[in-house]
């Protein structure tokens, strides 16, 4: 245990130190492409909460991605001069927000109903947002420009798209460890009891509905957090974004890294969109007909994921 | 505001057809989730097919029920070819993999959608094109005779289960499947045959609604979401449940049509289901459990 606790560390040192000189060797595409990776990873280590180590799995995350956004929009166009820390916060915010009303509902309700309620609940937040046209944008979204990084009173600069990198780097390296102790702490531990045998959780005492309405609320606000970095990176927040394919491919990220790992969903994460930049040279827009069959054969015969398997792999 | 008697009624006739369709649909979920517990999102992809293969055999034969038993036949033999491949294996975990799996099933066909037949809508030809007065509107008799037609096919599905020696099996399967493996009832032989009566039953409504709204790779998602919230707000398994709330939800975005977009008419029927979900969990037309 201990010495595969220091080699997960150093493990974890050298996958940082990488990331962090990445965007100094890498060309300009690979770089924004590395950064995308950290941003999805971050949403699908958010999700990783739910599915992986509560077992409930959520179709609705692009609403708490849609929502920071669309938050984080709100707070630029409307505070001048536009602030990064207060686009944080309000993305956070509405995040955390809509996760609560989703959370009061859906977590009522077990297994298969929990995933189609949040699914339901994605596409009632899709359809207004794509219908209230004079406060969204509708179809076109809001567009706005990218915030200084700043530290009030002290400093700022713009980004370059150097910091911008290493902005998410930090954000997603912070979560990670914020959600990695929550995990190991009793809240993660009594989480991890639910997924395994839930009348036996209820029958120890814990509020079980509790325990889930506090999961799926910090589920929430991490996805929001990942969607107030991508509103930043790219300048702009479109209803696509809160339609429920995000949310499936969240789920993709998820199954295909291995569920319950943290570290697994952002491997996902970076697998999947390497899939797809791979097969769109070939297929175009077609990708998801050959990403499509991977998937499904690794739900069935790779249940553990990438890193399940190679972990496995590597015990043998 | 007032809205006319009138257009009252005629809603409450477009809500009863469209409610037969997605009934149609229901009803073939629910069966497939009552025996082996799986969750299908690729339900409406297989309606959508079936449109497609419906569209595809009319513009060869011009016949309106050839296409209808194509379209079924069709789609029933590829459902039975999906379930041996992909949920077969399945059976036994976690009932969550198959909705993984069949998410992944999901996306596939839509994208082969639109990869064979491209993004254009395809409008079925309906095989009557009368029409009879109702108001001030003409309204076609093809929307009447869908609505008899799924009536009819849905009437032989329950006429089949309750009598047939088949559907005999399927019902002993669904209640329990191991004591039907006793009996040497050929469960795996059982599964994948429901999965084709519920894939040919979609792929059936798929061409029944061809006419109405025209084939698009994207009614699949929609029929699929209104199927799910039918299929809860009726009650998980609950056949005649899930009929009933076909047409309560449907009705109820007909009438929610006349006030808001039909865009926005969708959110009643989603905020019909939380309230299902809040108030009567195990659905709304079932018995209370004691």
């Amino acid at each position: 245990m201990r010495r595969s606790n220091t080699a997960y560390w150093i493990g974890f040192c050298v996958i940082l130190a990488l990331l962090i000189v990445a965007p100094l060797v890498l060309p300009e595409f690979w770089r924004r492409f590395v950064t995308e990776i950290l941003i999805w990873g971050l949403l699908a280590m958010s999700s990783d909460i739910l599915i992986g180590y509560t077992g409930m799995i959520s179709f609705g995350h692009s609403v708490f991605f849609g929502l920071g956004m669309y938050c984080a929009a709100a707070a630029l166009l409307t505070i001048k001069p536009p602030n990064l820390w207060i686009a944080l916060l309000y993305g956070l915010a509405g995040a955390a927000a809509v996760a609560t009303f989703v959370a009061f509902f859906a977590t009522r309700l077990r297994e298969i109903y929990f995933s189609i309620t949040t699914l339901v609940f994605s596409q009632i937040f899709y359809v207004i947002i794509f219908t209230w046209t004079e406060v969204t944008g509708g179809e076109n979204g809001l567009a706005f420009s990218q915030p200084p990084l700043s530290i009030p009173g002290l400093w700022s600069v713009r980004f370059t798209p150097e910091k911008l990198h290493w902005f998410v780097l930090a954000v997603v390296t912070i979560s990670f460890l914020v959600l990695r102790r929550v995990t190991q702490s009793p809240f993660g531990m009594v989480l991890q009891a639910i997924r395994e045998n839930e009348p036996r959780a209820r029958a120890i005492g814990y509020s079980v509905e509790r325990y889930k309405i506090v999961a799926v609320m910090l589920s929430g606000l991490f996805a929001g957090l990942a969607g107030v970095l991508y509103a930043i990176q790219n300048k702009f927040a479109a209803p696509d974004f809160v339609f429920f394919v995000v949310s499936g491919e969240v789920v993709i990220f998820n199954v295909m890294g291995g569920v319950g790992t943290l570290v697994g969903p952002v491997a996902g994460a970076a697998f999947f969109l390497l899939l797809r930049e791979g097969f769109s040279r070939y297929f175009t827009e077609y990708y998801l007909i050959p990403v499509g069959i991977i998937f499904t054969a690794m739900v069935i015969f790779m249940p553990q994921g990438l890193l399940g398997f190679a972990k496995r792999r590597l015990n043998q | 505001m007032a809205i006319p008697l009138e257009q009252i009624l005629i809603q409450t006739i477009n809500g009863i057809v469209n409610g037969m369709i997605l009934a149609l649909v229901a009803s073939g979920l629910t069966l497939i989730f009552g025996i082996m517990d799986v969750v299908n999102f690729a339900h409406g992809d297989l309606v959508m097919l079936g449109g497609f293969v419906g569209a595809a055999t009319i513009a060869t034969t011009g016949n309106f029920w050839l296409a209808l038993l194509a379209a079924a036949v069709v789609i029933a033999v590829f459902g039975a070819a999906l379930q041996a491949t992909t949920l077969r294996p399945l059976i036994g975990r976690d009932p969550l993999t198959t909705i993984l799996a069949t998410f992944g099933i999901s996306l596939v066909l839509q994208k082969y959608a639109i990869w064979q037949w491209g993004p254009s809508a395809r409008r079925i030809q309906e095989p009557i094109t009368g029409n009879f007065n109702l108001f001030y509107l003409q309204y076609p008799w093809y929307r009447l005779l869908t609505a008899v037609l799924a009536a009819a096919i849905i009437g032989a599905l329950y006429l089949f289960l309750r009598y047939g020696k088949y559907g005999i099996w399927i019902r002993a399967t669904t209640q329990d499947r191991v004591m039907a493996q006793a009996m040497g009832i050929p469960v795996p032989l059982v599964h994948t045959a429901v999965f084709a009566i519920g894939a040919g039953m979609a792929a059936a409504s798929g061409v029944l609604f061809g006419p109405l709204g025209g084939v698009t790779q994207n009614i699949g998602l929609d029929f699929t979401l209104r199927a799910f919230i039918v299929v809860v707000v009726g009650g998980m398994g609950n056949l005649g449940g899930s009929i009933l709330a076909s047409i309560f939800i449907s009705l109820l975005e007909a009438y929610a049509a006349l006030i808001v977009s039909p865009a926005q008419a969708v959110i009643v029927s989603f905020v019909a289901l939380i309230l299902t979900l809040l108030f009567r969990p195990t659905g709304l037309f079932v018995p209370t459990p004691k």
